[in-house]
């Protein structure tokens, strides 16, 4: 067998170079469409707001106190929304947070093997059910129980939705802050233990200030998942706009706002249409602040061992 | 004497402080106990009202204005070409953005803007997502309130759930393996194609079936979009008895998904109708923990078996 001519064997080095080239192209395509899903975001969210905004002034927008962009006597305070959103996401943190960080710290430091074997996967299918199943549950398990202890309660309200609505953002915050626990080095512990120290506190005064950032982006996204959350709010709390903070009255949330005009049918381009981007702007910049905010939080407790 | 006193008090302070640790796991375990007795009262009361309502004309019925003959056909077939849509974009996608950034990405601005970008997306919330695509694929581009539109903004809702766990299946692979095949001569996509797939498929798998078990659930997105609630038909067929066989008018068919009928089916007040939700959503609740269920158990043998 003769060997092929360099000018093959050249030949066939260029077109392998050129079928390399445009893989890694086409990959590094595949990878810009998270950028340009961004771009996209903030395009269409921005777009549509700046035309809501040429009817209604942002000042009146952000202090107004009613919300009926589908009235004749049309009002747009965000704040009336916001109000829903702020008071169910309150009703919902103040039980996903203590709840999940107890349990990341049991099962990062307490539980035996076995449980935490256990534990961790169930965590993960509770997060993973539908919220609008939650939102059933919320609406026809959960409230007509609260009306039990409290019989005043209306059947829409934000307490029942929050209550869920945090026993479904645990597994979140329990399973980062506890993948955070788990990264602290062990020999901190063991130095810890040395100096006669118990479990409880080598857990509190040790584990949790050094996986502090790791625990507080654990919160962080608590919190953006709380605000975003959609459907457990429109099947449970209701969907009137009420300005208040008093969990145990019905209101609509921002989520819920943009749910109730996508169910009508807005003509494409009216002030209603409009609202929603509004709306979403507003929600999609309160989780852009959380990000920022997490971020930095990272940045200035960062524990490098 | 005075010793024997230093000595009681110190096993007293030592008890005590043994005793907050008994306290402190017993708080654990009932903090657990919340998120157990909370799933399983969902799932017994979806079961209760849910099941007497699951015979085999509740998945062959459309749904109706009659509570005791209406059922999920266009809702499942929906649901599930919805999912054939979000599959087919939201895997290469994902597993080609995830092979780039952890073997052909250069460290440089491109990069950590890519990266920080797909942190960030991932807590966007999925109802603006929903807007997203209401601006651009419904008016925008045309594509109407169609399966199209649904399964693209589905698609884009799970790709950073399949960018991450790609990630993290290739960064398992040891450098050893690669080290070897470039020594052999491969090329870069050689290696890729011949190695570092096929060894982080198991743990790419994982995170689609995550992935497409948050989507088939996800319900704002679709509502967003403007899907019709009141579907008594299906879509066309996509395969045909004439060649080319195959039919893509299904594409641009409207439609409705599980989480929506089961919605539509809430927010009336008969009670009758609410068990139509209720088993409505038990079907989708076994559908996400089968899933579920399955990734988790991947990963677990996945776990025990790795070589490396």
């Amino acid at each position: 067998m003769s060997p092929q001519a360099p000018s093959t064997r050249l030949a066939q080095r260029r077109v392998r170079i050129i079928k390399e080239r445009a893989i890694e192209a086409v990959l590094f395509l595949a990878a810009l469409v998270s950028v340009f899903t961004t771009i996209a975001i903030v395009y269409v969210l921005v777009k549509e707001s700046v035309v809501f905004f040429q009817h209604v002034s942002i000042v009146s927008f952000l202090t107004d106190t009613q919300w009926t962009p589908l009235f004749d006597d049309q009002h747009f305070g965000i704040i009336v929304l916001l109000s829903g959103t702020l008071t169910s996401s309150a009703v919902a943190l103040s039980i996903a947070i203590p709840l999940g960080t107890i349990i990341a710290i049991y099962l990062s430091e307490f539980a035996p093997f076995k449980v935490r074997e256990i534990a961790k996967p169930f965590l993960e299918l509770l997060g993973g059910v539908p919220t609008i199943v939650y939102g059933f549950f919320a609406l026809l398990f959960v409230t007509p129980i609260l009306q039990w202890f409290y019989p005043a309660l209306p059947g829409f309200n934000l307490l029942a939705a929050g209550i869920v609505m945090g026993i479904m953002i645990i597994p979140y915050v329990s399973s980062i802050s506890e993948d955070a626990m788990r990264a602290v080095p062990m020999n901190l512990r063991e130095g810890s233990y040395a100096m006669g120290a118990t479990r409880f506190q080598t857990a509190v005064r040790v584990v949790v200030p050094a996986a502090f950032s790791g625990i507080a982006s654990a919160y962080i996204l608590g919190i953006s998942r709380a605000v975003g959350e959609t459907m457990i709010l429109a099947v449970s709390a209701g969907m009137q706009p009420n300005l208040t903070f008093d969990p145990l009255e019905p209101a609509a949330t921002i989520t819920a706002y943009i749910v109730q005009v996508a169910l009508g049918d807005l003509p494409h381009g009216s002030v209603g249409y409009q609202t929603i981007f509004a709306a979403g702007l507003t929600l999609m910049l309160f989780t852009l602040a959380c990000n920022v905010a997490g971020h930095m939080l990272r940045k200035r407790f960062r524990e490098a061992y | 004497m005075a010793y024997a006193r230093d000595l009681t008090a110190i096993r007293k302070l030592i008890a005590s402080h043994k005793r907050w640790d008994l306290v402190f796991a017993c708080t654990g375990v009932l903090a657990l106990m919340v998120g157990v007795l909370t799933f399983t009262a969902l799932f017994v009361d979806m079961a209760i009202d849910g099941v007497p309502r699951l015979t085999w004309d509740f998945f062959t019925n459309f749904p109706s204005r009659k509570a005791a003959q209406a059922g999920i056909l266009s809702a499942w077939v929906g649901s599930c070409l919805v999912m054939v849509v979000t599959a087919v974009v939201a895997v290469p996608l994902g597993v080609g953005a995830g092979l780039y950034l952890e073997e052909y990405a250069p460290k440089n601005w491109v990069t950590d803007i890519i990266e920080i970008n797909i942190t960030n997306l991932a807590g966007v919330p999925s109802i603006v997502y929903g807007l997203l695509a209401l601006g651009l694929f419904v008016y925008q581009f045309g594509f109407g309130q169609s399966i199209l539109s649904a399964g693209l903004t589905l698609a884009l809702l799970i790709l950073p759930v399949v960018i991450v766990a790609t990630r993290e299946a290739i960064r398992s692979i040891p450098i050893g393996i690669r080290e070897g095949a470039y020594a052999l001569g491969a090329t870069q996509w050689q290696v890729c194609k011949d190695h570092i797939i096929p060894y982080s498929s198991a743990g790419i798998l994982t995170g689609i079936i995550i992935g497409m078990a948050r989507a088939i659930g996800e319900t704002a997105p679709i509502i967003t979009i403007g899907a019709l609630t009141f579907i008594a038909f299906l879509p066309p067929s996509p395969v045909t008895s004439e060649p080319p066989f195959l039919n893509f008018e299904w594409l641009t068919s409207p439609f409705t998904v599980m989480p929506i009928q089961m919605f539509n089916w809430t927010s009336r007040p008969e009670a009758a109708f609410l068990q139509n939700a209720a088993a409505a959503g038990f079907v989708l609740v076994l559908m996400t923990l089968a899933m579920n269920g399955f990734a988790i158990w991947l990963r677990y043998r996945l776990r025990k078996n790795l070589k490396w």
